[in-house]
């Protein structure tokens, strides 16, 4: 704790204002945050903690016991002047609409389990470190000197990895480089698939910056896991969206709700994106697919989700038709095995002389070989047959 | 507290489609004119539906990189926003003219002052010509040179060819390059004839592009002769039919374009103290990336 910290909380409690040095009317409630409360009556000051309570105090008197209560005074500081918003957080949040420093002070809250421990215990986990997962990322909250906490943030796969095995890094912005291609190279469109590479560490972040370097990673989850927190999750089903769509997109309002159902379970499932869904056909129509044990929540279909559905709307409108195959039952298998190895994103683990497995390079030249006319026709069977 | 906010296209299929609007919004941000500068995308994250939800500040500039007014700037930017009670008429626009209009956004109750494209902004022009010296490496590149300014065109929305014909018109009046045309993908004078467009040998040839991509990177450059195969690459500048091109790549790559955004938002009100006179003199300073 510093001189200034005590400085701050006695003016607070002068002002009769805990919160966030406005001139609200809070008349003599004084601070009261975090288990800490302290006021000015007629009797004197009055402090008060879980395991603390002084009354009748002179501001002398008033100051030596904070002191001994450092923790607590150092917690209320950092939450209400240093990360902003304290105790007007809530109300703000219930009042308003717009709350982007409500949500980033509620995260930084999350990130050290501020809503399930008392300030003693917070402080003793915060020493040692308390981490969390936010999709692929752990995110690390300590404190230091005088109660001002700092983040640090890495890959789940290296939570325990030394510190001179990662790339470290500062700048929030810097992490658009580690976002934009995952292990092998490729572009990521989708910041929420579980692509995200490791081997890299943000440490010794403030709170904005934690924030800010989340938002790059995975941007915008940190406000909508805000509004699901306060029961305010906008959610724009399919049918909402796909009607909302203009120019290119129009058609994909024609889909009809069995087409959704297999978009939701091939594009929004844990596999394919740490989002957990939360739009169904409409209020009304639930979906059957999964909708992933992600922490943040999927308000509405995604871009790549309506840009894939635009596809499969002109797909859709084909009529099926019957056409006839040569294949031998091991055959009929192996294609089984090529779709699903191919779904899975699990062409590369199969290995280069396992033919046994029906999705091996070799087998499928094999069969096409053996299969295939010249003109790349299964069977022979050209796709518009008569 | 004020935010930037640019809003750009984006793409599903390749990084480099972002990449001019965060070094942009980086450059911006370095001269602390504003709270916060965030970037939202039609195609990548955070989306143009959640982008206002990534910022704190009550007053927010958007600012679209777009080429030109039309579909996106008029019905799919707003709408995605949720700018209540938006009309294009708002922006009392000959298609070229947006400036800006004052809106609430219905999502998070931001005052929006939704700002005009950056490649209708008379300032556009000077980027134009800056890409042309920095291509170059000549600050006094004009003499015995020709200008090229280069746009996708299309049948479906007529702004698109008048933010063309609107910075050839200009760069024509500056006297400075021997010839100046407006050159399209899509429609006539088309950029496969550029040759036949110029008598200067030398000719500067400048797409007005927000990012390189499909377009600046593979077609412009085979239909301008530079090169049959864009994956072979090609000289700067490359003989072709006698002269000699000097092809630019995407002129919102330029790092000067950050004066155009901030002047955007300026012009709608922002308080950017001398922040467009320090963007200005850092971007002109710095050579373009890839030169």
């Amino acid at each position: 704790m510093r001189a200034g910290q005590l400085d701050a909380l006695v003016e607070a409690v002068e002002d009769g204002n805990g919160g966030d040095g406005d001139d609200d009317e809070r008349g003599a409630g004084g601070v009261d945050f975090d288990g800490l409360r302290a006021n000015r009556d007629g009797d004197g000051f009055r402090f008060r903690t879980p395991h603390t309570e002084r009354t009748g105090l002179s501001e002398a008197e008033f100051r030596e016991v904070a002191e001994s209560n450092p923790w607590f005074v150092s917690n209320w500081y950092y939450w209400t002047r240093e990360v902003g918003l304290g105790e007007r957080g809530e109300q703000e949040a219930a009042t308003r609409h717009h709350d982007g420093a409500s949500a980033r002070h509620t995260f930084l809250r999350w990130a050290e389990n501020a809503d399930d421990y008392g300030v003693p215990e917070r402080y003793e986990a915060l020493a040692e470190g308390v981490s969390r997962e936010w999709g692929q990322l752990c995110v690390t909250a300590t404190v230091a000197d005088h109660g001002e906490r700092r983040y640090h943030l890495r890959h789940v796969a290296d939570a325990d990895a030394d510190l001179s095995s990662l790339d470290v890094y500062t700048d929030p912005l810097e992490a658009r480089s580690i976002v934009t291609y995952d292990e092998r190279g490729r572009y990521r469109p989708l910041k929420t698939a579980p692509t995200l590479r490791d081997g890299w560490a943000f440490t010794d972040l403030d709170g904005r910056s934690l924030v800010d370097t989340v938002d790059v990673v995975y941007p915008a989850t940190i406000p909508n896991w805000y509004r699901e927190r306060e029961g305010r999750l906008d959610v724009s089903h399919w049918d909402e969206t796909a009607e909302r769509q203009t120019g290119i997109y129009d058609v994909v309002d024609e889909l009809d709700e069995e087409a959704v159902e297999w978009i939701a379970e091939s594009c929004c499932v844990d596999s394919q994106c740490l989002k957990r869904r939360m739009w169904d056909k409409d209020e009304e129509s639930e979906l059957d697919a999964d909708r992933g044990d992600g922490v943040f929540p999927c308000r509405e279909p995604c871009s790549l989700v309506v840009a894939a559905a635009r596809k499969w709307t002109t797909l859709e409108r084909e009529e099926s038709r019957t056409y006839e195959f040569e294949l031998t039952p091991s055959e009929k298998e192996q294609v089984e095995d090529i779709i699903d190895a191919v779904a899975e994103g699990r062409t590369d683990e199969i290995r280069e002389a396992d033919v046994y497995e029906g999705a091996n390079r070799y087998r499928a030249r094999f069969l096409r070989a053996k299969r295939f006319d010249d003109e790349g026709n299964l069977s022979g069977t050209p796709t518009d047959g008569e | 507290m004020q935010a930037l906010v640019i809003v750009a296209h984006g793409s599903h299929l390749n990084p480099d489609s972002s990449a001019p609007t965060y070094d942009h919004a980086d450059t911006i941000r370095d001269v602390g004119a504003f709270d916060e500068v965030k970037t939202g995308f039609w195609k990548e994250e955070p989306s143009l539906r959640e982008v206002l939800r990534t910022v704190e500040s009550d007053e927010v500039f958007v600012v679209p990189m777009f080429i030109s007014e039309g579909y996106f700037t008029e019905q799919v930017i707003p709408r995605e926003l949720r700018l209540d009670g938006w009309d294009v008429s708002q922006w009392e626009s000959d298609g070229l003219s947006a400036s800006h209009a004052t809106l609430t956004a219905s999502d998070t109750n931001q005052r929006v002052h939704y700002c005009g494209p950056v490649g209708t902004h008379e300032s556009m022009t000077d980027v134009l010509v800056r890409r042309a010296e920095s291509v170059t490496g000549d600050p006094n590149v004009g003499k015995g040179f020709g200008l090229a300014v280069v746009g996708h065109g299309t049948e479906r929305n007529e702004n698109s060819a008048k933010a063309i014909e609107y910075h050839a018109e200009r760069i024509r009046e500056m006297d400075r390059f021997d010839e100046v045309q407006a050159l399209y993908m899509d429609e006539e004078p088309e950029v496969d004839d550029v040759t036949d467009c110029f008598e200067s040998d030398d000719v500067v040839v400048v797409p007005l592009f927000i990012a390189d991509g499909f377009h600046t990177q593979e077609d412009i450059p085979e239909d301008v002769g530079l090169t049959d195969d864009y994956r072979e690459g090609y000289p700067v500048p490359a003989e072709v039919d006698g002269h000699r091109i000097w092809y630019a790549g995407a002129v919102g790559t330029e790092a000067l374009m950050a004066d155009v955004v901030l002047e955007r938002a300026a012009e709608a009100g922002a308080d950017v103290d001398d922040a467009v006179e320090i963007v200005r003199k850092r971007t002109r300073g710095t050579p373009a990336a890839g030169d």
